[in-house]
């Protein structure tokens, strides 16, 4: 196809995995448009989207705090005790050679999956209420979508599995209120994620802005 | 394409990345060096009343094969050794095939990718535990665990090969049926 008998850029979406050109085509509720070549979504349609994903997100941002402040494990064994938060988990790595390890997994669990969320809420905030986008909208939607293989709090969560059942039969664990907090960031993280639509998230901030 | 970006997200555009294949090298490399360290050296250091012991990724798991764990060993096995492993046999797959601008199995390549992308960041499970396990167990001198220095070169080669796969431009993949430019 020659660029003189192309449709107007605005109507063509380019697959992100593997730049075959579609017809963007408005889609009826609830549905999801594939690619015709590798298959993966391009685009879905969910008109309450945008506020569920905004609900969620500022649901998740306020749990997240709680995981991070209430103790999160407590272990007895042979008369002695230990509680643990999140920032313990962290400082584990904290001696010596170890020391850019704790910043990483304070990374990957706590600073990223809060920066996806801030982002989030600050980007998508004024659409839901109609107002026009605020500065930087875009580069903080772009930025929460380009984080998100960092933010591992749900790998996390598996791992302290994986850790409570080592531990079983050796010491008595109990678990804190910040356990529950975190998986139910984890959960709401999901469930958010599965809401995003990219193309319609930045057609609706394109729409805003004009 | 030079120097252009796109008019919505403001991001550099270009048409394919012609440094993909190198930089996907390079952080596979850095990725499976890093692994070497990891599966020699201890990942954790228990100390108890009256033992010292130090555990390897596959010591752990099979400490936890004799415990009766089976499942949760078979998780740590799959996240620390057969994921790893086998992302460093797929990347270098896709960047083999890409380099002899293969036309063979496109769809399974591609689907082959998006599970690389998809599982990679799992294999950061034993480092979590790791970590959750040393700031629980610290009960003065009847037991501590405390981190290996392999906990941070596994961290590292998963970072590098999360990279890596990050770097692949899988537009690639369906580039090999143009003509040559």
């Amino acid at each position: 196809m020659s660029a003189a008998t192309l449709p107007p850029l605005d109507d063509l979406v380019a697959c992100p995995q593997c730049d075959t050109l579609h017809h963007a085509a408005i889609l009826p509720v609830n549905a999801r448009a594939h690619c015709k070549r590798c298959g993966i979504v391009l685009m879905t349609s969910q008109p309450a989207a945008m506020a569920r994903i905004l609900s969620l997100a500022l649901t998740a941002f306020i749990m997240m705090i709680a995981a991070v402040s209430f103790p999160f494990l407590t272990l007895d064994a042979g008369g002695l005790h230990n509680a643990t938060s999140v920032i313990d988990a962290v400082l584990a790595f904290n001696d010596g050679y170890a020391f850019p390890l704790a910043v990483a997994v304070a990374f990957f669990i706590v600073v990223i999956p809060l920066i996806r969320l801030g982002a989030l809420i600050y980007a998508l905030g004024p659409l839901v209420r109609e107002q026009k986008p605020r500065s930087g909208a875009r580069t903080a939607f772009g930025l929460a979508e380009r984080l998100r293989p960092w933010s591992m709090a749900e790998i996390f969560i598996v791992g302290v599995t994986v850790a409570l059942i080592k531990l079983a039969g050796m010491a008595a664990v109990t678990i804190g209120p910040a356990f529950w907090a975190f998986a139910g960031v984890v959960v709401i993280t999901v469930l958010k994620d599965q809401l995003i639509c990219r193309y319609s998230i930045w057609e609706a901030l394109d729409r805003a802005a004009r | 394409m030079q120097d252009r970006v796109c008019k919505r997200c403001g991001g550099a555009l270009q048409s394919r990345d012609a440094q993909s294949l190198q930089k996907v090298w390079a952080w596979l490399l850095a990725g499976m060096i890093a692994y070497l360290p990891a599966n020699i050296y201890p990942m954790l250091l228990t100390s108890t009343l009256t033992t010292r012991s130090e555990s390897t990724i596959i010591g752990g798991v099979i400490e936890l094969v004799e415990h009766g764990s089976l499942g949760i060993a078979a998780i740590v096995f799959i996240a620390s050794v057969m994921i790893p492993v086998g992302k460093f046999l797929a990347i270098a797959y896709l960047a083999i095939s890409v380099q002899r601008r293969s036309m063979a199995s496109q769809h399974e390549r591609h689907r082959a990718y998006e599970v690389v992308e998809f599982i990679g960041r799992w294999s950061m499970i034993d480092v979590f535990v790791v970590a959750i396990l040393s700031a629980l167990v610290q009960l003065d001198t009847i037991a501590t665990i405390n981190p290996g220095i392999a906990a941070v070169s596994f961290a590292l080669s998963v970072i590098f090969t999360m990279l890596s796969a990050q770097a692949f431009d899988s537009r690639l993949i369906w580039d090999a049926d143009r003509t040559q430019q």
